[in-house]
């Protein structure tokens, strides 16, 4: 393979690099300029044509030497997400001058963890593709750098993410210990080698995994490594907690998802009781302590660890299958569900975004009456909150389905139940918002809240994501069918 | 017919919601009578497929058939047999009556009407729908519009009411979604009538228990059956006076269709090896039902509980045709009787409680109370008041010549047969409701000497004896003869009595 191939191949990652820096270095040149709007600008430009690189390039199955990267369908997946994703949460971000002129290049760098941590066919690769997303979000995080939140978020968020990433790293090193291989496939190999010695296996395979979750969980904010996603999503400028809400995770599950049917498939039920385990656990405490909150970016942080944790059981139902490719109608049904549930929730921070540009807060009581003075706003909200619990034809109803299946095929018929009570439980939070938004009478105060037009176009675009995906329905699942295809070798 | 006359029934109102809401907010007279017009769109429809339904043959007509999500085998399929055809005039025939008794809604008309379009798509969608993927969009879509409708025009309690309505048929609705899911599994199908064909797990019949428990669920809770009525009070006395007639009158029977045209086909073993536990919870259903709302002092409270009572006779109904599944011929007639009892209880409690309700709303309107022991000699003060009430309560308590005593003599005639002991005490809950009806509604609000607060009450206005005349009229007519619509129920009952 020549070195223009690999250009080819690499041409999205190279692009979101090549803008990232380029934005960087030019709002030291131009310092003091408004430069913001045009980089931000510039950014969803770069997003849209590493986007159309991606499409582009059709379905290839390559994998970079040293198992570097694997460039296959389900790369192709997640870069397209991840680049929508970027276009969107910048598309939101274009009225918050406050974030600077390195809020764009940040964010195309994070994009670039993304992508990078999705394709890492190699530990080494999977880590820094995580830090990278990792350390550009605790920067995001901080953005604001007179508000004591925002400083507060960077720090929480750095602190638990260090200690995670550190976990993570020694859980990799065992597995190097055990199997000799870095590369995902030579982990493979190494484990059907020691095959023969359980206690090599329960001794050390069966830790790695659990120190690995640490690492994973902390990215998707599933329970008990959730406790940051709070503090952080409510410090964090609006858009960037956007950002955090699906980027991170989507990143989070792509790395299981490999990692575990690539590597581990030999510790299939091990991984799979524990994933299930904290399914369980993450929707359960997500949903309950969603409950209490007061703060709607707070209230979105606990529904976001819940959402997680129904995609977990997705990640729990994978099923090992033979061949020279991994795919499972679970991982069918994740890569559904991370669509659906992306579209969704930054449909819902758009909303969040409008509304706060006008008030100036994102308390929970600031939405009451929302409905007389910005009709089309509350019903969208109503729209994304009836996704988000499941509810027919809405978008994350089709991910719900899938996911539900998934479990009840891998015979996880409790994690099902847990999960359909889950969603009923999460219909009294979203809804607490929608009574104060329909129910109360005119309040008057306040005026009609005005919508800019980059958010008016964000709001349009997810909505008719969420309202079209079932209605469409066959090209997503084919789509999603198409991206389980996971590079063996 | 060659032109998709469900599909056009089905889509009008919610094409009509979305032009309600584009119309201006100045003008509420206007969009009150585009909305109304729209409803007659699917009235005249539902009407036509009434008179058009091909008896002769049976079976599911107007069928509309083609692939939606083909990666999932999800058709949008629509049909309507014996069974629907009477719920789907029911629904075109109430929405339209509550809309036009709706005009008096001052507050927010605009969204009101467009909440009240939407359910109407809705409801109709589950009573065509052959797809159960297509069936539960519906399903889920019904509860929205409602619970809005009883969270912004109810009563002072509605926001609690709302939210406990929603989540009460969630929680059943997602149980039954994980047994359906289950099912697709098993049969690689959505198709309704196919899953009935292939019935799944007959190997396994631990999960085929759990599975018709979890689909039970989901259809008793919005019947409701003792004991998960407890959301029904409250969404009742609530909702605004046409919610209720919506809520009691059509939301109610989805559950109870959901019984007849998915649970029984689609598990008849399993039905009848638990038909012992539904008919228990039948029971309960008709006499508890029937003693709650004997002790009720609000009106409208005890026209909630009393539908309770009598959606428990469907539930005999179907819990009889059930207990017999698989027994032959020699039952068939016996479920067959009972069966078409509580079709036609489905339709009639919806025609009289439908009334009921409407009846509780106009005095309400004005006595601003529902208080049995305020009222008193309005009978001499009101007479067509007191002259449609008394035929509705006539009508409803059973009595020979009016439209429940066909249904209700039905079910128990099945069920006698069938399941006697559970039929005999249930026949004490006849006895109960002619004396709740009789005590409370009749002697409380009409005998007596007048409380002299209501010397000044009116009689019904022109819009309310327009809403209800039509109501009278299918309880006199249905109770004289009802040959045409028992005609139609049987066609379906029979094929389903045929195939369990």
């Amino acid at each position: 393979m020549s070195g223009m191939d690999y250009v080819t191949l690499l041409l999205p990652e190279i692009l979101l690099a090549a803008g990232g820096l380029a934005i960087l270095i030019l709002g030291l040149v131009w310092r003091g300029r408004s430069v913001y709007r045009p980089f931000c600008l510039l950014a969803i430009l770069v997003s849209l044509g590493a986007l159309g690189a991606t499409v582009g390039m059709g379905s290839v199955a390559v994998a970079l030497p040293q198992g570097i990267l694997a460039v296959d369908p389900f790369t192709s997946f997640f870069r397209v997400l991840g680049l929508a994703c970027a276009a969107l949460v910048l598309l939101l971000a274009l009225g918050h001058e406050r974030l600077g002129a390195e809020f764009p290049g940040l964010l195309l760098f994070a994009v670039l963890g993304i992508l990078l941590t999705a394709g890492g066919a190699n530990l080494v690769m999977v880590y820094v593709g995580i830090e990278l997303l990792s350390i550009t979000s605790y920067v995001l995080a901080g953005l604001l750098r007179e508000e004591p939140r925002s400083n507060e978020a960077a720090i929480k968020y750095f602190l638990y993410g260090a200690v995670a990433a550190a976990v993570m790293v020694y859980g990799f090193s065992f597995l190097l210990g055990l199997t000799g291989s870095l590369e995902l496939t030579g982990i493979a190999e190494g484990l059907r080698a020691v095959s023969g010695t359980p206690a090599a296996l329960r001794w050390v395979a069966v830790p790695a995994i659990v120190l690995m979750m640490v690492g994973f969980g902390f990215k998707v904010a599933a329970v008990p490594f959730h406790q940051w996603s709070p503090d952080v999503y409510e410090g964090a400028p609006t858009p960037v907690t956007a950002f955090l809400s699906v980027g991170p995770k989507a990143a989070g599950f792509a790395v299981m998802a490999r990692v575990f049917l690539v590597a581990l498939p030999a510790l299939q039920v091990e991984w799979a009781a524990l994933l299930a385990a904290l399914a369980a656990v993450t929707m359960t405490v997500g949903n309950l302590a969603a409950l209490w909150q007061t703060g709607m970016k707070r209230l979105l942080a606990y529904s976001s660890i819940a959402q997680a944790g129904y995609m977990l059981i997705g990640v729990a139902s994978l099923q090992v299958g033979g061949g020279g490719s991994l795919a499972g109608d679970a991982l069918v049904a994740l890569l559904v569900y991370l669509a659906a549930y992306l579209l969704t929730n930054l449909g819902a921070f758009a909303v969040v975004i409008s509304l706060e540009e006008a008030t100036g807060t994102d308390a929970i009581e600031s939405y009451t009456g929302l409905v007389h003075r910005a009709p089309w706003l509350a019903a969208a909200l109503v729209f994304y909150f009836l996704s988000l619990v499941g509810i027919p034809p809405l978008a994350c109803f089709l991910g719900k389905l899938f996911i539900f299946s998934a479990a009840i095929d891998a015979r996880l018929y409790w994690l099902a139940a847990v999960g359909v009570v889950n969603s009923a439980i999460s219909l009294a939070y979203y809804f607490r918002v929608v009574r104060l938004m329909f129910f109360e009478p005119e309040a008057g105060k306040e005026g009609a809240v005005r919508l800019p037009r980059n958010l008016s176009l964000a709001v349009a675009v997810t909505w008719v994501g969420t309202a079209g995906l079932v209605i469409v329905g066959t090209p997503v699942i084919a789509w999603a069918s198409q991206s389980a295809v996971l590079l063996v070798r | 017919m060659d032109w998709p006359v469900l599909s056009i029934m089905l889509f009008t109102p919610l094409v009509g919601s979305v032009i309600v809401l584009a119309l201006p907010k100045e003008k509420p007279a206007l969009l009150k009578w585009v909305a109304l017009a729209i409803s007659f769109i699917p009235l005249i429809l539902a009407a036509l497929v009434w008179f058009s339904y091909d008896r002769g043959t049976g079976g599911m007509q107007f069928v509309e058939r083609a692939a939606w999500i083909s990666a999932i085998n999800v058709h949008y399929y629509l049909g309507v047999d014996g069974i629907s055809v009477p719920m789907v005039c029911l629904t075109a025939l109430l929405t339209t009556l509550s809309l036009f008794y709706s005009f008096i809604i001052d507050q927010r008309p605009k969204e009101y009407f467009a909440f009240f379009l939407l359910l109407e798509t809705a409801m109709l969608g589950v009573f065509m729908s052959l797809d159960f993927f297509l069936f539960y969009v519906f399903w889920e879509l019904s509860l929205v519009p409602m619970y809005f409708l009883i969270g912004i025009w109810g009563g002072p309690r509605r926001e609690y009411a709302a939210i406990k309505f929603f989540l009460y048929t969630l929680v059943g609705s997602v149980a039954m979604l994980l047994a359906v899911i289950a099912m697709y599994l098993e049969t690689g199908s959505w198709d309704i009538l196919e899953m009935a064909r292939l019935q799944p797990f007959s190997t396994n019949l631990t999960l085929a228990a759990v599975a018709f428990w979890a689909v039970f669920l989901g259809f008793a809770i919005k019947v409701p059956v003792f004991p998960f009525h407890t959301w029904l009070p409250d969404a009742h006395v609530e909702a605004p006076t046409a919610g209720s007639v919506i809520l009691a009158g059509i939301l109610l029977k989805l559950g109870a269709y959901g019984m007849i045209r998915i649970l029984l086909p689609i598990f008849p073993a399993m039905f009848r090896q638990f038909a012992p536990v539904v008919g228990i919870l039948a029971a309960i259903s008709i006499v508890y039902g029937a003693l709650v709302a004997m002790s009720q002092w609000d009106l409208k409270k005890l026209i909630a509980y009393s539908s309770v009572n009598h959606m428990g006779y469907v539930m005999l109904g179907v819990t009889a045709a059930a207990a017999a599944a698989g027994s032959g011929p020699a039952a068939a007639d016996s479920q067959a009787i009972a069966l078409n009892g509580a079709v036609l209880q489905m339709w009639n409690h919806g025609i009289i409680t439908g009334a009921l309700f409407f009846l509780v709303g106009v005095i309400y309107e004005r006595a601003h109370t529902r208080d049995l022991k305020a009222f008193g000699g309005l009978g001499a003060k009101v007479p067509t008041f007191a002259g449609i009430l008394t035929v509705t309560t006539f009508a409803s308590l059973g009595l020979p010549g009016l439209a429940g005593f066909v249904s209700e003599f039905l079910v128990f005639r099945g069920a006698f047969a069938l399941i006697r002991p559970f039929a005999i005490v249930s026949s004490l809950g006849i006895v109960i409701s002619a004396a709740y009806l009789l005590w409370k509604v009749i002697q409380h609000v009409l005998l007596g000497p007048l409380n002299e607060r209501w010397a000044r009450l009116t009689d019904m206005n022109r819009r309310e004896v327009i809403t209800l005349a039509p109501l009278i009229f299918f309880m006199v007519i249905f109770g004289l003869y009802p040959a045409p619509i028992l005609d139609l129920i049987n066609q379906a009952v029979v094929t389903i009595v045929g195939s369990l």
